[in-house]
């Protein structure tokens, strides 16, 4: 049971791991997106919030509005409201040699679906593209004080799209793999918060790559934990567990209260003098 | 961060109507435009639209039923985001008043009926407040983005409530997770049956002008204002900004919980799982058409509860998902805030100093 608690933990880490990685880099730039959950139109907030320097915070739960409602009609449109429900084929587990037979870690790291090996492997990347390239610290500087990147001739607003397309990809990614990683379906509001919870996230793994890859295994663990606590029968109301994501974060960010590592111009937008 | 729209003019209403009923115009040509790409007829959608809201006495009055809680949420959102307190969470701050409305209601059988109205409405104003303010105080005390922690609790309060409706609260047959029904001497009161127009509706007729003098005629009111406009200057000038947060987040979630209340009170009687079919996420739509000013929240709320009644109706006449409503109210607020960019002054001012360095070059 640890073996398939584990295993669970990896598989619900991978999405939040590539939706908190996406909103680290859009936050480096200088830009929070909120609205990370509806992703699928995440040009149309880049032109709110980068060119026409609207409230970041309300253009992102406009988005999210917006999205769930988009949504729906399509699947709705596609699929029929109560008819068969759309099934997709799972992503194929993929086994990596015997190490997937080691005992307890074996198929938690190493008999999983590519997407799961994706968001771990891309962790060290995005790591060298922010910190070792003149690209990432370009990226940096339009979040940190875009007035100095403006003046040295950086293009703020293209550094802050470049990276909103980025993001755009990865929390993308992160939803395709909600449907095909585990629910095998479309289901409305299906994302229930994880992309807030990607936000916390970032913020707990203070805007480093690695501390952010360590935080999504942690709020992977606790999304594991309903299931396998739902399965045990624990007399305990299953409503605790499912909760207990949402409850995590709050306690987290109240501990960490105050020591903010956020990029300084975060949630600024940036109107060219 | 700067404040949401430009936000809360006291100026006369009627001016600052223009801008929300255009963006109100843009986004409905933009959803024509979609429905005749989706292959619906989009005259005889809206048609359906404004039938269903409106098309008779009852359809009216539902209208009005539908309107109700987003007046109540409405008026929390403006409350907050004057103060640049951006609460998400009239969603959870809601659940929660309605949870403590039913915890309490149903006890009160042998009560007189106007002291037991008034502990439900008390207890659901409560447990909203507490919701609010605790968001509030962990902003001031510890940092924690509001936006977060509202949104969380919102979540919390989903399942506080299955687990109410599934546990303590279930209906004696425990048959269906739903609460026992509330006893008549705890159910607000009732006019014109059999439409569903009810004492509550009064009650957030009522608040919307107090919040107005609240947030305008008071010192609280202005510290809140000063805070949204720039916290940095507030602080300078000895304005508390801690403490307005929590009260003004606390304010905020006790407007949202006794709308919970007055739901349960007045309209469902029982709590069941998706009691609110997202209230307090719509209230960000209504509180911004209305330019998060109080007394423009009712006329808002009444447009918004119109397309919420409305949009069943265009499922059963035409075929289209009522969804389609809601992401038309997510467009409401995009071409809302791009009327509002701040780019477009800018390039007004730098025309204006191009202006001048080319007469001041004339003049040279």
């Amino acid at each position: 049971m640890l073996e398939a608690f584990l295993s669970s933990t990896v598989a619900m880490a991978a999405p939040l791991l590539l939706a908190a990685l996406g909103e680290l880099l859009v936050e480096d730039s200088g830009v929070i997106n909120i609205g990370i959950e509806g992703v699928m139109l995440t040009a149309l907030f880049g032109a709110m919030a980068v060119n026409l320097a609207v409230n970041q915070v309300v253009a992102g739960t406009a988005l999210d509005i917006f999205a769930l409602g988009v949504t729906g009609v399509f699947y709705r449109r596609m699929f029929g409201v109560t008819g068969q429900a759309l099934t997709v084929r799972t992503l194929r587990q993929v086994r990596l040699g015997p190490l997937s037979h080691l005992p307890l870690i074996g198929p938690a790291l190493f008999h999983q679906n590519l997407l799961v090996y994706f968001s771990f492997l891309i962790v060290p990347a995005v790591w060298l593209a922010l910190y070792r390239t003149r690209w990432g610290l370009n990226l940096r500087a339009a979040g940190e004080r875009p007035e100095a990147a403006d003046a040295l001739g950086l293009g703020v607003y293209g550094l802050r799209w470049q990276a909103l397309m980025i993001s755009g990809v990865l929390t993308g990614l992160s939803g395709a793999y909600l449907t095909l990683g585990y629910a095998n379906t479309f289901v409305e509001g299906m994302s229930a918060g994880r992309g807030f919870i990607a936000l916390a996230i970032v913020i707990l793994g203070e805007w480093r790559p690695g501390r952010i890859a360590i935080a999504s295994v942690l709020f992977g663990a606790a999304l594991a934990l309903q299931f396998v606590l739902q399965a045990v029968n624990t007399g305990i109301p299953y409503q605790l567990f499912l909760a207990l994501p949402y409850v995590l974060t709050l306690v987290v960010l109240t501990a960490l209260g105050g020591q903010s590592h956020a990029p300084s111009a975060l949630g600024e937008p940036y109107v060219r003098p | 961060m700067p404040t949401a729209t430009s936000s809360g003019s006291r100026g006369n209403i009627v001016a600052a109507l223009g801008k929300p009923l255009g963006a109100l115009a843009i986004a409905l040509g933009i959803v024509a435009l979609a429905l005749a790409v989706l292959g619906a007829n989009p005259a005889a959608t809206f048609a359906a639209l404004l039938s269903g809201a409106f098309g008779n006495w009852l359809a009216a009055t539902d209208t009005l039923v539908k309107a109700t809680p987003l007046v109540f949420t409405g008026l929390a959102v403006s409350a907050a985001f004057s103060g640049a307190l951006w609460n998400i969470g009239a969603e959870g701050q809601l659940l929660f008043g309605a949870l403590a409305a039913a915890a309490c209601g149903v006890h009160l059988a042998q009560w007189p009926r106007p002291p037991a109205i008034a502990v439900v409405l008390g207890a659901g104003t409560a447990a909203g407040a507490v919701a609010g303010a605790l968001c509030g105080w962990l902003r001031a005390r510890f940092a924690v983005s509001e936006i977060i922690s509202t949104i969380m609790l919102n979540f919390i309060a989903v399942q506080a409530l299955s687990w109410a409706v599934h546990g303590p609260l279930m209906e004696p047959s425990r048959a269906y997770p739903v609460s026992q029904a509330l006893p008549p001497a705890a159910c607000l009161y009732r006019f014109l049956p059999p439409s569903r127009l009810n004492a509550g509706m009064i009650a957030a007729l009522a608040l919307a002008p107090a919040c107005y003098v609240w947030l305008f005629y008071t010192n609280a009111g202005f510290e809140l204002r000063a805070l949204g406009k720039n916290p940095r200057a507030a602080a300078f000038f000895g304005v508390p900004v801690g403490r307005v947060a929590v009260f003004a987040m606390g304010l905020s979630g006790a407007m949202a919980g006794l709308g919970g209340a007055v739901q349960l009170s007045a309209i469902s009687h029982r709590l069941f799982e998706r009691f609110s079919p997202g209230w307090g996420y719509e209230a960000i739509a209504v509180a911004l058409v209305a330019r998060l000013n109080p007394l423009a929240v009712v006329p808002s709320a009444l447009l918004f509860g119109a397309l919420d009644n409305g949009a069943q109706a265009i499922q059963r006449a035409q075929g289209v998902s009522p969804v389609l409503v809601q992401a038309a109210q997510g467009l409401v607020i995009f071409v809302l805030l791009a009327f509002d960019t701040p780019v477009l002054a800018s390039w007004r001012r730098r025309g204006a100093v191009r202006e001048d360095l080319a007469s001041g070059r004339a003049d040279a």
